[in-house]
């Protein structure tokens, strides 16, 4: 049966006619067609899917869409300034080339700027530990570990 | 992930009285969501608790720890009560899972899924926590079952949960690097002249480890249980370890944790 879910996404509210079984990742990425937050194991160990839910960091694969109802929910689209500057996490990830392929970007960089908020100057061991729930099958972790450590000391000192 | 019918109610009366037929209680979802994913699940019906009142929130009057049953590991990990009364199950809380899962699980729901690898059995176990439903009490000696089976009777929801504040007490889990469920945990719980010691991860259900608790009340100190050397007879086997490894890791793990709870 089509039930309503109403919730907050990058700051505006959004509605969708949805089945009581649809997660919030179908939601974000089919009905609203943000596509960033990405579906890689659909089984809640690789985090691609992550999003931040009411401030906090969540896989979005393992939640439903119910479960949001009313949530304040950020997406990697929401992160970056309107007018296109990065987010400090973003373009730490940019600088340290963070990255390869870029298909788990999107969730290393949501968890990372919720990490953040309460490790402003992480050690390398500490961002290892907050790393546990997202996969990367590029890099190897090394300059995903030290965009982080910069992102979070950049985040830090622009409050 | 099969059909079903989602309510949202307001009130534990209103959860109790939902529960019929194949309908499952849906705390963070964590193990839920994905169980129904692979259609290991299929409930008619999800009984959300999400929105329900007053059933998150941690507690501590010195003696004991109180935690509501829709807490999120992550507020057990962080909580100042608790790292203050029993730094042992903060230490847990933040052992499990990862960090996305423990912003979203909660000690209510692992306790009623009871999975056999999982964490909190161990605390609850080790340290003689109180389990209160809607319906009653239960005692941590009569509440694990056996495999994903729990004391918790049809309708009765977990509503919080109190641990004894010990003297020391410490958790040591060797983890599965993939899935960090526990291939084995210990939590020991010294309370002054008896010790509890709770293995998880080893059997098909958490247990209590009796040779070790009376070696360990006799002298609390980690060569006590050094030379304890426990049967591999019902322990699990698997593509991760044999029972003869888990029986050894028991022993280690217990010695770790004594060593822990000493520093």
């Amino acid at each position: 049966m089509a039930v309503k879910v109403s919730l907050k996404v990058n700051g505006k509210s959004v509605s969708a006619e949805v089945e009581e079984r649809t997660l919030l990742v179908t939601v974000i990425r089919e009905n609203l067609r943000l596509t960033g937050t990405h579906v890689g194991c659909d089984t809640a160990q690789c985090g691609a899917c992550t999003v931040s839910m009411n401030g906090k960091a969540v896989k979005s694969c393992s939640i439903l869409a119910m479960q949001a109802e009313g949530a304040e929910v950020m997406t990697i689209e929401g992160v970056a300034k309107p007018d296109g500057t990065l987010h400090p996490m973003q373009a730490a990830f940019k600088e340290h080339h963070g990255l390869q392929c870029g298909f788990c970007t999107p969730g290393m960089v949501m968890n990372a700027i919720d990490f953040a908020k309460s490790h402003p100057n992480p050690s390398e061991q500490e961002v290892r530990e907050a790393l546990e729930g997202n996969l990367c099958r590029c890099t190897g972790y090394h300059n995903i570990v030290k965009a982080i450590g910069a992102g979070a000391r950049a985040m830090a000192a622009s409050k | 992930m099969h059909a079903f019918k989602y309510h949202r109610p307001s009130s534990l009366n209103d959860a109790a009285a939902l529960m019929k037929g194949d309908a499952k209680l849906l705390a963070g979802g964590q193990t839920l969501v994905q169980t129904m994913k692979l259609r290991l699940a299929s409930p008619s019906d999800i009984v959300d608790l999400g929105t329900i009142k007053d059933l998150a929130g941690i507690k501590s009057d010195g003696k004991s720890v109180t935690v509501g049953a829709m807490t999120r590991h992550a507020d057990v990990a962080h909580s100042a009560d608790v790292n203050k009364a029993i730094p042992a199950l903060a230490a847990l809380a933040a052992m499990i899972g990862d960090r996305q899962v423990r912003a979203m699980g909660t000690i209510g729901g692992s306790l009623a899924n009871n999975d056999p690898a999982a964490d909190y059995p161990a605390a609850v176990l080790a340290l003689n926590a109180t389990i209160t439903t809607n319906k009653g009490k239960h005692e941590a000696d009569k509440f694990f079952k056996g495999m994903f089976t729990t004391a918790l009777g049809a309708g009765e929801i977990i509503t919080a949960v109190s641990f004894q504040v010990p003297k020391r007490a410490a958790y040591m889990k060797f983890k599965n690097p993939a899935s960090r469920f526990a291939i084995v945990g210990v939590f020991v719980a010294d309370f002054g002249g008896s010790v509890r010691v709770a293995v998880t991860g080893a059997g098909p259900v958490v247990f209590r480890q009796a040779e070790m608790e009376k070696a360990l009340a006799a002298k609390f100190a980690p060569e006590s249980v050094a030379n304890i050397k426990v049967k591999q007879d019902g322990l699990n086997s698997d593509m991760h370890a044999s029972a003869e490894y888990r029986a050894h890791l028991v022993t280690v793990m217990a010695r770790r944790a004594v060593q822990a709870a000493l520093k």
